[in-house]
């Protein structure tokens, strides 16, 4: 059996379904108790779960996201919410230095089972200090675990299993997805994390890509198997762990790759990835790996500007044909 | 100070562990000195009484942090001192297993230490979060947060007491005030006296006492734990105490007057609990003993550390996530 939900839907689901079977979990962030959430996502909450595991916070990002991993230490599991990602400079004391590198600092000793939900991304006309993707800066930090999912389902089967990992996950999630009706399963399940996607099967080139993009991607694959040209679109779905079997099985398979995100190209997670390819599937490739991504600026607001920074399916149809000489 | 309502044994207590303290940082001292460890050493001789006293008053199931200079902490704390100079010497049978080293050293499973921390104000952050998980768990523990006077003016200081006060959450924040940052003498850039009467500002009570005195300390943080035990919110001791070295091991401190060293010996701490215990009755003798005591455990810890293993080369890429480590490590 399946149902038609929105991707915020799917999240306060797998929020409200992980505080009733595990009672040490707990809701922090801004606006996330009375009001609900500014998505929704929590809405009902408070009046059900009380005011101990579903907390409104002040605007202190470094002080909620440090009570966090205090919390967290202490065996809790807290889900903290950022109200953007970009908000995470301010608290990147407590996410980069403090969760990322307790348990290895202490020689193994610490656990810290944090979740922190960071939504992110460009389109809405943010401007420059709400509109990111900052992947690349999360995925540097060795000791935290990075997911970007795009679809309802995975986006609350992947939020279950952040929940229950023992280690901080930051879970990217694209503002524009929230709004999305898409199908689920009715009955309770998990996807773990580190487990890519083929969301759409094909033999001609691989298009490697997460969160927003992978809509944009198989809408540029559809336009280009009317043109002949058979794309496969591997949602990494999650960027630590890594799902690098899948990679090696796909790009072994097209040889030919472009990797799709929204970040600043410069120092992105789609380079790191295009030069771990380079690497070690050089032999596989018939062409060189192409990164399409946003560029290095910062992120505009006005509509002709911030289209530029991000990839549509017209760009992504342009990289494809570029990389296969076509 | 002339207080009847300790025993002898009591203060004797104090004595023996401000001398433990101090000679565990002695013997790591001359250990840095002779090239047998290596990186950062911050010690915290002329502290002793501040820690000494404080943890008298934490319970065992209390929690704590402590920093960069938390050796005193952890020693006061009842930690193991090979363990501890095992951890400084970056050997596998340190308290991390050489991964933390002198500024990391926590005792996590049995002590309730929540780490000791290298960045400034980050235990303000976890500490007020342990004490989140104890009001949400319904349990009675009280975590202490240890720091010292520069981390209150870390942004980190002001979010986490507002919230710690807004949701009466029984933590208690113990600052050990030496009056310098690195080189910098905290009143040149800190427009107060005293640090601890800014938790005025969020409705805190605060109390500011000598911390020379192990005595005073202790009075002072049982005040404060039990007003943090009954659920009436958190409380800030300051204690004002002495940093005898420089910042780390190997700074001269040229940039301190001489009368803060003048001022400091004239308050030792050791010295002053000593003279205590004497004119109690206790004997010389005894005290030489406690001293004699502490020189042959601490000795035996540098021998332990010494004489362990360095982790294997193999272990840097372990315990850098708690499932899935080897792939997440892997890329």
């Amino acid at each position: 059996m399946s149902k038609k939900i929105t991707v915020s839907k799917a999240i306060g689901e797998a929020l409200h379904e992980e505080m009733v079977r595990d009672d040490k979990v707990f809701i922090m962030g801004e606006d996330m108790a009375v009001m609900g959430n500014v998505f929704a996502i929590t809405r009902g909450f408070l009046e059900e779960f009380g005011p101990n595991r579903v907390i409104d916070t002040p605007i202190s990002e470094e002080g909620f996201c440090g009570m966090a991993v205090g919390a967290a230490m202490r065996g809790m599991r807290p889900v903290v919410e950022l109200m953007y990602d970009d908000f995470a400079t301010v608290a990147a004391d407590p996410l980069l230095n403090q969760a990322a590198k307790m348990r290895y600092m202490s020689g193994g000793q610490a656990t810290v089972p944090m979740v922190l939900r960071a939504p992110m991304g460009a389109g809405r006309r943010n401007a420059g200090q709400h509109s990111q993707s900052l992947e690349n800066f999360f995925c540097h930090f060795p000791g935290l675990k990075v997911i970007a999912p795009c679809t309802a389902k995975d986006a609350k089967g992947m939020l279950k299993s952040a929940i229950r990992d023992d280690d901080p996950v930051i879970v990217l999630e694209h503002k524009l997805l929230y709004a999305k009706k898409e199908e689920i399963p009715e009955e309770e399940y998990l996807i773990p994390l580190g487990q890519a996607d083929v969301k759409r099967e094909g033999k001609d080139l691989t298009i490697i890509t997460w969160s927003r993009e992978v809509n944009f991607s198989l809408e540029a694959a559809q336009t280009l198997a009317a043109e002949g040209i058979d794309v496969e679109v591997l949602d990494l779905r999650s960027l630590v762990p890594l799902d690098w079997d899948a990679i090696v099985k796909s790009v072994s398979k097209t040889h030919n790759v472009i990797i799709v995100s929204e970040e600043v190209k410069r120092g992105s997670y789609a380079g790191e990835i295009s030069a771990q390819i380079a690497e070690e599937l050089f032999d596989e490739l018939d062409a060189p790996v192409e990164r399409v991504c946003g560029l290095n600026i910062v992120p505009p607001f006005s509509p002709t500007l911030e289209d530029e920074n991000f990839p549509h399916p017209d760009t992504i149809v342009k990289a494809v044909k570029r990389v296969l000489n076509k | 100070m002339a207080n009847k309502k300790y025993s002898k044994e009591q203060l004797t207590d104090f004595y023996r562990t401000m001398v433990r303290i101090r000679t565990f940082e002695e013997k790591a001292a001359e250990c840095f000195t002779k090239g047998m460890l290596a990186g950062n050493i911050h010690l915290s001789i002329g502290q002793e009484a501040a820690a000494a006293g404080a943890f008298a008053a934490i319970q065992p199931q209390d929690y704590f942090t402590s920093t960069h200079r938390g050796h005193g902490h952890a020693i006061a704390r009842g930690m193991d001192p090979n363990l501890c100079m095992a951890e400084l010497f970056g050997k596998k049978t340190g308290y991390c297993q050489g991964k933390g080293g002198s500024m990391h050293i926590a005792d996590m499973k049995k002590m309730n230490h929540l780490g000791a921390n290298g960045i400034v104000g980050a235990g303000q952050g976890i500490s007020a979060g342990s004490a989140l998980a104890s009001k949400i768990m319904g349990d009675d523990a009280v975590t202490v947060g240890c720091f010292g006077d520069s981390s209150t003016n870390e942004g980190t200081f002001h979010e986490n007491l507002n919230m710690a006060a807004a949701w009466k959450l029984p933590v208690v924040w113990f600052i050990e005030n030496n009056c310098y940052g690195v080189s910098t003498e905290i009143h040149r850039v800190t427009n107060t006296p005293d640090l601890a009467p800014r938790a005025a500002a969020y409705d805190v009570p605060f109390a500011v006492v000598d911390g020379t005195d192990a005595v005073a300390v202790y009075e002072a943080m049982v005040k404060a734990m039990d007003h943090a035990r009954s659920g009436k919110g958190p409380y800030v001791v300051e204690a004002k105490v002495y940093r005898y070295q420089g910042h780390y091991c190997g700074d001269p401190a040229v940039y301190r007057p001489d009368e803060y060293m003048e001022k400091a010996l004239e308050n030792d701490a050791i010295e002053k609990m000593g003279k205590r215990l004497m004119d109690l009755g206790v004997k010389a003798e005894e005290l030489e003993a406690i001293r004699k005591a502490a020189d042959d455990e601490m000795n035996a810890a540098v021998q332990f550390a010494v004489d362990s293993e360095y982790p294997d080369p193999s272990e840097a890429v372990t315990d850098v996530y708690s499932s899935d480590n080897e792939r997440c490590v892997a890329r």
